[in-house]
């Protein structure tokens, strides 16, 4: 019983991750047509702001001393600094280019995102304990130990949802987001202005990859060039899997994807485990074959069928 | 926010005040095509105006010069005074001149009441604002009940009296209405001329009206101009218009 209940609490909190990742990639792509790879590295980023930057081994803690709130606070700000100031010097010069423009500008500006952390931080991993005490307070369920820190993650999840979904639907910004993620051009016809709106998309996704870097630094304690780029191919497959440009679709698909993956884990025999993600992309494959509009269609696109 | 405010009020406050959108020698080329000959044109506010040709006489091109969609080649838009031609359409929505679109393009996940609710927010209305505003519009097309309802599943009807009642949003000076009657029953089509014909006295703009449909455009429109091959071919009421020989041979040679 109690086995089975923390193979359900991680398969959804790792699905939450993989969710949060996958709505700030599907708000960017629904209102610029953008697949932005550097998203990963705006995780990583999030959780390199944490320290003084210095070359030396050791992480030298700065943001990580404030209290949560503050850290909250600042981590947000930075990334979305980083991602206006990437969207005014990178994508907005694009803007009239084409989808596979923009991607490859986005993969640009993951290397040079990355090689800016070698640079500055050095690449060798540096191990940064964040919030321990939430994976240290632990609930006992049966004879099993449960963390705080996959409960807090499945929550703050859905209070980001939840918000999110208010937004969207609720304020005159969400709706010209909305209206925009459908025809951009109409929408700007109709007097919603574009660089507005796109601004609006980049500060949502990179708050959202803040979040993200937070959580899963707390998770992992450690602090590597590269951290946010597995986190990004999955949340990547999350969206194409769960219908590209349907936000719904991008949390269902991270949804799947983190669940799936997990129950692997967990119910792989030992000797094929380490192959898990062969699995794990063998389902994506197949989801495809039998779906290739995605999981999730949108509103219009069902009920006229 | 500032920058905002002004806007919405211009979008709002010139009712009656004499203004005009006026065409001056418009000419519209494609390579060496001439969709649009200097044609020369003035709309007022409060008036009904039809324009119509035969297929390809650049009706929908020179809509799309008074809009911003397409800048002439030569010659100039005005809006009273101002020189217009040549600034984006957003320019020129926001000040005033809106459109409807030939295919409705709506927004077709977004409910029927969002759809109207845009162009209010991103003129600088909150949402409640909006919200009524664009409710005010969908009860006079008569969708009251189906604003909830995605736009994408509204018969081809109902998307057309959409699109006009989005294209009235916030106010509009003058209003250019793309065939909003096209491949509608003749029951259809008395609906929206009851619709055309109440957009004067009830929202004070001036219409401009495109349209194939003869018995629609002679029972809405005070005044018709004829397009043929990019030039007018002729100008004057519904009556005059129809009695001009020049017309009627367009219209014949054309079949």
């Amino acid at each position: 019983m109690g086995y089975i209940l923390q193979v359900i609490i991680d398969a959804l909190s790792l699905g939450s991750l993989y969710a949060l990742a996958a709505l700030g990639i599907g708000l960017l792509f629904g209102v610029l047509r953008l697949i932005n790879f550097a998203h990963g590295d705006f995780i990583t980023l999030g959780a390199y702001a944490l320290i003084v930057p210095a070359y030396g081994p050791n992480a030298i803690r700065f943001i990580a001393d404030f209290p949560a709130p503050l850290l909250i606070i600042c981590t947000i700000l930075v990334i979305v600094a980083i991602a206006l100031i990437s969207e005014f010097l990178i994508f907005r010069p694009l803007r009239y280019a084409t989808a596979a423009t923009l991607m490859v500008g986005s993969f640009a500006l993951s290397f040079v995102i990355q090689n800016l952390i070698i640079m500055i931080y050095s690449g060798r991993p540096k191990s940064l304990n964040l919030w321990s005490e939430l994976t240290e307070i632990k609930f006992l369920v049966g004879d099993v130990e449960i963390a705080l820190l996959p409960i807090l993650i499945v929550a703050v999840t859905l209070i980001l949802l939840l918000l999110l979904v208010l937004f969207l639907k609720r304020t005159p910004w969400g709706v010209q987001m909305r209206a925009a993620a459908e025809d951009f051009k109409m929408a700007r016809m109709l007097g919603v202005r574009a660089n507005f709106v796109i601004s609006l998309a980049f500060v949502l996704s990179a708050a959202l990859a803040a979040v993200v870097s937070l959580l899963f630094e707390a998770q992992t304690g450690i602090l590597m060039f590269r951290m946010g780029t597995p986190l990004m191919v999955f949340a990547f497959i999350a969206t194409v899997i769960g219908g590209m440009g349907s936000l719904v679709g991008s949390v269902v698909g991270g949804m799947t994807v983190g669940i799936v993956s997990s129950v692997l884990q967990a119910g792989l025999p030992a000797e094929v485990r380490g192959y898990r993600d062969v699995f794990v992309f063998g389902l994506v494959i197949l989801i495809l074959l039998v779906r290739p509009q995605g999981l999730v269609l949108s509103r219009a696109a069902r009920e006229r069928v | 926010m500032l920058k905002r405010k002004t806007d919405s009020r211009a979008a709002q406050g010139h009712r009656d005040d004499g203004l005009t959108l006026q065409a001056v020698d418009v000419t519209v080329r494609f390579g060496g095509l001439t969709a649009v000959d200097t044609v020369n044109e003035t709309l007022h506010r409060g008036e009904i105006l039809g324009v119509i040709g035969p297929n390809g006489a650049g009706k929908t091109t020179f809509v799309n010069a008074l809009t911003g969609f397409q800048e002439p080649t030569s010659g100039q838009v005005k809006l009273g005074q101002k020189v217009i031609s040549g600034l984006s359409p957003h320019w020129i929505r926001r000040h005033g001149v809106s459109r409807s679109f030939q295919a409705g393009r709506l927004f077709r996940d977004l409910p029927v009441s969002e759809n109207v609710e845009v162009a209010g927010v991103s003129m600088g209305l909150s949402r409640r604002r909006a919200h009524r505003h664009a409710m005010e519009l969908i009860e006079w097309i008569g969708l009251k009940e189906k604003a909830r309802q995605p736009a994408g599943v509204l018969p081809y009807t109902d998307e057309r009296r959409v699109g006009i009642a989005r294209a009235l949003a916030m106010q509009p000076a003058f209003v250019l209405l793309d065939e909003p009657a096209a491949g509608m029953s003749d029951l259809e089509c008395d609906d929206i001329m009851r619709l055309v014909k109440e957009i004067p006295e009830r929202f004070g703009c001036g219409v401009l009206l495109i349209e194939h449909n003869m018995r629609v455009i002679m029972g809405v429109c005070e005044r018709i101009h004829v397009l043929d091959s990019g030039k007018t071919l002729s100008r004057g009421t519904p009556a005059e218009v129809q009695k001009d020989p020049a017309v009627i041979q367009a219209y014949l040679g054309h079949g």
